[in-house]
């Protein structure tokens, strides 16, 4: 483990991205307190710029508060990035583990239908699983899911099927064991390194997914969210360019972390340095 | 006497800082002459490529450089010459050929586009010329229809042919030295013979001095006019390729060939009645699927095994010889029911393995082990030795406490610490983790052990040790093995009886002793011959020494 730290803390990047992030995690934890009205709740004198009528990052045409929107909608973002990510990871593993290890017709059938999955344009596919199901926090995670998996399920495909003809993993056929526990207890946790490394670069695909569908007026109209902010303040970014702005920047910052910390991961678990020392 | 053509004096090769050791290759001096083949033997970890390497300017600088020492080639000294003479002087005055003919050629050129290449940066030639200087090369190396060849890509040739055309490409401007980084290892026993014969051949047409890099004393045996022997590094001994095979000074020298095992078969044991595990007109052809629900192309059909039948003895070990792409492993496997053959059958104790399903073949499991080739790709790496050895004694429902009592007595039978146990795979060396290998496989109480290539990845000395270890262990419990392997050397001292395998099919089989005294089939008697090193014995000189 201080192995891995050692790795990760060489690159400086990923420590900046860590950091941003850290920032970011203790924005969404500390929301409640910090900003402990409603984000919604008109707060004083609409279209006021940063730093007056004691808004700190302005306020938007209805009087809310920029910087709580901000705060409040951090906790929306990471929470549908991690959730979606989890979710997608799942449904991921199990059909290229499954595809991977078995080969033939049951590899034919599941690839297939990642293929499937994988012809129509994420965001579109997003956009019209959510206008079909109603706009709620739920239905967001479940396109966000939805769209995400393939990535994951041909990435342990190929992971399983190069270890499949392993010798260690020969050797259990050898003593009797049963097939879920090679894919389980032998196989899976040798191609953990680049499962983490892609969830963790899916989160921050996640977040942009969540932000384009709330700015498209898809989100879960009771979460403030990052998407929904700029969505709002998109007609007056010429006379008003706080309330697009600042939410803004949160979601290059978050995303651009999230990526750093992801490269940052690659380096430090990079399956073919580990295996040579 | 005349001025060596190469003269490495005091070469210290240094590695990267935070390495085991801090120079890979310590005050190594060598020199070699015109026209004279110095064969640099040494175990993987010697230092012998890095050697080869430095001469060539081909180190992993800036980790890996030369920290002191000259290396002169008439009068230049290649440890400090520029980039740019370094340049000229590979491929036309010093060239190498490398071990991997299939990855030392671009696949995507036709062989005689990457000769022109040479002929192209070193040389002023016409396109036309250079075409006929190229064929004519290739015409040089024996390779059959050069004007065909020199139009073909490197996948459509043969290990063997590929490895005639790099010869042909290293050549190609007559250079006073050739590098040849164990040109022969990857290749099978029959090709490597003839590999060598081409070498000392050009060698002798073009007057070259060889400097030959390899781990084989029967290479050695076969090609070699001097030899430097180097171990951690550094070079124990230097002399005559007499001197050194048939009296080595050094007590390493000494040690390396004493475990090179013996072409002459050790006397034969008695002979158990009892048939344990018999094989009969076994069948096995991979291939010939389609893909896309059965809409796509069919694959390739490839008849793997044919018709293979054999009988093996308690307490005997029976050797499946063969090259590669014989069925040797496709056998091994059907046997452990890696693999299920088409038909067939496979008796042990009177049972017929190979119609049972999974629940009905569980009990039978335990019975027949295997020992895997490769001991790195062979053990999980995220698993503790311990859990790996007792997995076998969990699934068949033994208590924790019991599993770990028996592990623990297995890395004592094998030879390992008992704190072993706790460790991770990576931890250990190759020899180390065959011996890891080898207690997994005998922790259910094996009846038959079947042991693919157990040795051909490990070292020599390791490769002794191994062997008696599994000798040791045959004996001790009664086992019966099915040993793979190419290697003739190590059938001689293994097998009690062999099966000699070609396109799946046997050509030969019988007692070890009977095979190698008087071998009936032409395929067989061309193996033997083929042997590296076969009039030198080893063992003679370990007794004399």
């Amino acid at each position: 483990m201080s192995d891995f730290w050692k790795r990760f803390a060489r690159n400086r990047q990923a420590i900046f991205g860590l950091s941003i992030l850290g920032v970011v995690i203790v924005m969404a934890a500390t929301a409640q307190f910090m900003f402990p009205a409603d984000p919604f709740s008109l707060a004083g004198r609409s279209m006021s710029p940063p730093g007056e009528n004691g808004f700190l990052l302005g306020s938007d045409s209805l009087g809310r508060d920029v910087a709580a929107g901000i705060a409040h909608g951090a906790k929306t973002s990471l929470f549908i990035g991690l959730v979606a990510t989890l979710v997608a990871v799942f449904i991921g593993v199990i059909m290229g583990a499954l595809a991977g290890y078995y080969g033939g017709w049951i590899d034919d059938i599941l690839m297939r239908t990642t293929e499937m999955f994988q012809t129509i344009p994420s965001f579109v596919f997003a956009i019209l699983l959510v206008a079909i199901m109603k706009p709620s926090i739920e239905s967001i995670i479940v396109a966000i899911a939805v769209v995400s998996w393939p990535a994951v399920a041909r990435l342990v495909r190929g992971e399983f099927l190069s270890l499949r003809n392993r010798e260690f993993v020969q050797a259990c056929h050898t003593v009797g064991m049963s097939d879920v526990r090679i894919m389980l207890g032998e196989i899976l946790p040798n191609c953990l390194s680049p499962i983490i490394v892609i969830g963790s670069l899916m989160v921050a695909t996640a977040i942009l997914i969540e932000s384009g569908l709330a700015f498209l007026g898809l989100g879960d109209p009771n979460i403030m969210s990052w998407g929904f902010q700029i969505g709002a303040g998109r007609t007056l970014l010429r006379s008003a360019w706080w309330i697009c702005t600042f939410p803004g920047i949160a979601i290059l910052l978050t995303v651009l972390a999230i990526n750093l910390v992801g490269e940052g991961l690659n380096d430090a678990l990079n399956p073919r340095l580990r295996e040579r020392s | 006497m005349k001025k060596p053509l190469l003269d490495i004096q005091n070469l210290h090769v240094a590695l990267p800082e935070g390495s085991q050791r801090p120079y890979a290759v310590r005050d190594a001096s060598m020199t070699l002459h015109q026209n004279e083949i110095l064969c640099v033997v040494g175990e993987s970890g010697s230092g012998k490529s890095l050697t080869a390497r430095a001469v060539m300017g081909l180190l992993p600088r800036p980790h890996v450089h030369i920290a002191k020492g000259a290396i002169d080639f008439q009068g230049e000294d290649l440890a400090t010459v520029s980039d740019a003479r370094m340049r000229e002087i590979r491929g036309s005055e010093i060239s190498m050929i490398f071990q991997e003919p299939m990855t030392a050629l671009n696949p995507v050129m036709t062989i005689g586009r990457q000769i022109d290449e040479v002929f192209r940066f070193h040389r002023a030639m016409t396109s036309k010329k250079r075409r006929e200087q190229a064929i004519k090369l290739l015409d040089d190396v024996h390779l059959p229809d050069p004007d065909k060849i020199v139009d073909a890509h490197p996948h459509e040739l043969s290990g063997g042919q590929r490895q005639r055309a790099m010869i042909a490409m290293a050549l190609a401007l007559d250079p006073k030295i050739l590098i040849a980084d164990e040109p022969t290892t990857a290749l099978d026993v029959t090709t490597q013979a003839q590999i060598l014969k081409l070498i000392k051949e050009m060698q002798e047409a073009h007057n070259t001095g060889v400097l030959f890099i390899t781990h084989d004393f029967g290479v050695v045996a076969d090609i070699a006019d001097k030899v430097v022997v180097m171990q951690g590094g550094e070079v124990v001994e230097t002399g005559t390729a007499d001197a050194i095979l048939n009296h080595p000074q050094h007590p390493y020298t000494r040690d390396l060939i004493r475990a090179v095992p013996s072409l002459t078969p050790r006397p034969p044991r008695n002979r158990n009645v009892e048939p344990v595990l018999k094989v009969e007109n076994l069948d096995k052809v991979f291939g010939g699927g389609r893909s896309f629900f059965g809409f796509g192309a069919e694959a390739r059909k490839v008849h793997a095994v044919q018709d293979v039948s054999f009988e093996v003895r308690r307490g005997e070990t029976l050797g499946i010889v063969g090259e590669s792409g014989s069925g040797k492993s496709t056998v091994a496997r059907c046997i452990v029911r890696l693999i299920d053959a088409d038909s067939g059958r496979i008796l042990l104790e009177d049972t017929d393995l190979r119609p049972l399903g999974r629940a009905a073949l569980r009990p039978w499991r335990a019975k027949i082990q295997m020992v895997f080739q490769d001991p790195f790709a062979s053990l999980n790496p995220r698993r503790k030795v311990g859990a790996i050895i007792s997995q076998g004694l969990r699934l068949m429902g033994r208590s924790a406490k019991e599993a770990e009592g028996r592990t623990r007595e297995l890395l004592d039978i094998v030879g390992l610490d008992e704190r072993a146990y706790d460790r991770f795979p990576h931890e250990f060396s190759g020899g180390q983790r065959q011996r890891i290998g080898i207690a997994r496989a005998l922790a259910l109480d094996p009846e038959v052990l079947v042991a693919d290539e157990p040795v051909s990845a490990l070292d020599v000395s390791i490769q002794a040790q191994i062997l008696t270890l599994l000798d040791e262990i045959r004996d001790r419990m009664n086992l019966t093995m099915v040993f793979i392997t190419h290697d003739l050397r190590v059938a001689a001292q293994v097998c009690d009886q062999l099966v000699v395998m070609r396109y799946g099919q046997v050509v030969e089989a019988g007692l070890t002793g009977e095979i190698f005294a008087n071998p009936k089939h032409s395929y067989t008697q061309e193996l033997l011959g083929a042997v590296p090193g076969k009039h030198w014995d080893p063992q003679a000189t370990a007794l004399s020494a």
